[in-house]
């Protein structure tokens, strides 16, 4: 384990050789076709979020009120909103908040709960009692019941939705690495490390936690999908991101009025954010078949 | 199990009006309250009591039903939760009903004809169902069936045909759920030797399906069922604001929105309650699907 801490991925695959897990890794993940279409998908959307500002042909705030609901045209590729506001612009600036909503939310999540799982299971006894019960009790909530709890609580806004979101994904990390690490803790690597002295502390960062990574990773792809679920939800109902910040379920919240006039108001949002769950939910799989098959 | 997770469900419900910052009785009161309105509302809350004593008396309250009076219409929120729960219900079980049906057909359709056209085309729904934002699917079918075609209304409740779009809605990503689970136990349990006992003894094939495989495979797909309603009453939030069904969820977001608090506890409470129970009668049906399953 020593040994891999401080090098580069690339270090890594060049000290494995064609043949290391890398590459197989990254061989057998470029034979599964439905995975790299979600990669694809994946990635053309970061680059979208990363580069929102040098593509967007039109401010994605401000419109021009004569322009108002124009359908799809060669100045507006995808129309105009109510207010005049290019769409294509607003869905473009949109993919960056969504990006940023599911990377802080799922980072958060991932961090409380891969914490909280991994001391659980290792500690085991009452503690391990007190944090799965704790567990249990958020997933009493269905999730978005939980996030409009949260909301409730702290108010609407960006980073209060990226927290509302985070807390309701919690469990799924924390289970997840709590079951991995009991199975691990008897094995007899982590024997060895206690035996040679290691605390309960550095056991689970250099022993335990990087042996969970396969089912981490699985879970953090596929959870980046329910995130963007929750978020947009939250923000259709209003209580999310707020106006006129262009985040694709406010679009779609904003769109109900014009149903009858200017449908693919509503239709574009809705697409975007059904590719990109899609991307995610494809990329997931296939990272699970090819990380950790037996968690088919 | 039950009792624990009950007793937490019932501090996170308490906990909500005293996260929020600020005196809870300000809160209660709103911008407007003057210094007698918030004295009253500190005295008929209980707010002046001990924080231990408020929660006993919200606990107990709460166990007989009594969530106090809504602020914002002035009646006891029991009466407004059992009106409001009852619609949840009718359009939960008209969900769970479509996405049964579906689910069930389709699983069994993909797993009785694996990798063919069907199961590609099968499972490439499910991919959808899971990915689409329930409230973006819900206004297109409002544009398509009640603006376009005229068939059915776009919201509202009274008939059977209002409640057509909305289990729609809803029942497609679980239908999309229980099909992926339904095909994946399906094709373990069709290779088994009794399946092809079953098969060399003479019984029809549909008998073979329905009531030798599929009774065998309904532990993982009854497991989803469970998941499931509670995702559906988290769903119900989206569908009855886009379809305005006078539901649960809805009570909460305008309870919200209201910052009327003891609708929003109260809502809280009844909806994981109500999901604690259903995964509670989902494992005790377990023992009747497979009788090797028994609880002390």
């Amino acid at each position: 384990m020593s040994e891999a801490a401080g090098e580069t991925l690339r270090e890594r695959y060049e000290r494995a050789g064609a043949g290391g897990e890398l590459a197989d890794l990254w061989r057998r993940l470029r034979r599964n076709r439905a995975a790299m279409a979600g990669a694809g998908i994946v990635a053309l959307f970061v680059l979208l979020a990363l580069l929102a500002p040098a593509l967007v042909p039109f401010s994605p705030t401000r419109g021009d009120f004569g322009d108002r609901l124009q359908a799809p045209s060669p100045t507006h590729w995808l129309g105009t909103d109510e207010l005049g506001r290019d769409i294509l612009s607003r869905i473009i600036f949109g993919a960056r908040i969504s990006l940023q909503i599911q990377v802080v939310a799922v980072l958060l999540a991932l961090v409380v709960g891969v914490t909280l799982g991994a001391v659980g299971g290792y500690l085991g006894g009452r503690m391990d009692n007190l944090i799965m019960r704790a567990m249990d009790v958020l997933l009493a909530f269905p999730s978005i019941f939980l996030a409009l709890g949260i909301i409730a609580a702290l108010g609407t806004g960006l980073v209060n939705l990226m927290i509302a979101a985070g807390i309701s994904s919690i469990p799924a990390f924390a289970r997840i690495v709590r079951g991995s690490v009991l199975s691990l803790k008897e094995r007899e690597f982590v024997e060895a490390a206690r035996a040679l002295g290691a605390g309960g502390g550095r056991v689970l960062c250099r022993h335990l936690l990087p042996n969970c990574l396969a089912p981490i990773i699985v879970q953090a792809t596929l959870r980046m999908a329910t995130v963007l679920l929750t978020a947009s939800g939250l923000s259709f109902l209003g209580l999310g991101v707020q106006p006129p910040t262009p985040e694709w379920g406010a679009m779609l919240s904003n769109a109900r009025s014009y149903l009858i006039v200017a449908p693919y108001v509503a239709t574009i949002p809705g697409l975007a954010i059904m590719v990109v769950v899609v991307g995610f939910n494809l990329f997931g799989d296939g990272l699970r078949d090819t990380l950790d098959p037996r968690l088919r | 199990m039950l009792v624990p997770v009950l007793f937490g469900v019932s501090l996170v419900s308490f906990s909500l009006l005293h996260v929020v910052p600020g005196d809870p009785a300000e809160v209660l009161g709103g911008a407007e309250a003057t210094k007698e309105d918030v004295d009253r509302i500190r005295r008929e809350y209980g707010l002046d009591r001990p924080l231990l004593v408020q929660y006993l008396q919200f606990a107990a309250n709460a166990a007989r039903g009594d969530f106090g009076i809504s602020i914002q219409s002035r009646h006891p929120v029991r009466g407004l939760l059992f009106q409001s729960l009852g619609f949840t219900l009718q359009l939960s079980l008209a969900s769970i009903l479509v996405a049964s049906v579906v689910g069930l057909l389709a699983g069994i359709i993909s797993a009785t004809r694996p990798y063919s056209l069907f199961d590609a085309l099968g499972m490439l729904g499910a991919l959808f169902g899971i990915s689409m934002p329930i409230f973006w699917l819900g206004l297109l079918l409002i544009v398509v069936f009640a603006v376009q075609l005229h068939w059915l209304p776009s919201g509202g409740t009274g008939t059977l045909f209002h409640l057509i779009l909305p289990a729609v809605a809803l029942g497609s990503a679980s239908s999309a759920v229980i099909a992926r689970m339904t095909r994946a136990s399906m094709l373990e349990v069709v290779r088994q030797d009794y399946i092809r006992t079953a098969r060399a003894t003479g019984y029809r094939e549909d008998v073979v399906i329905f009531r030798h495989a599929l009774k065998n495979a309904m532990i993982p797909i009854l497991t989803v069922f469970g998941l499931e309603f509670g995702s559906m009453l988290g769903g119900a939030v989206l569908t009855e604001t886009v379809f305005s069904l006078p539901g649960v969820g809805r009570l909460l977001v305008e309870g919200i929105f209201a910052r009327d608090y003891p609708v929003v506890q109260g809502a809280m409470m009844l909806v994981a309650t109500t999901f604690v129970l259903v995964n509670l009668l989902t494992d005790a049906a377990y023992a009747f699907f497979d009788p090797r399953i028994r609880y002390e």
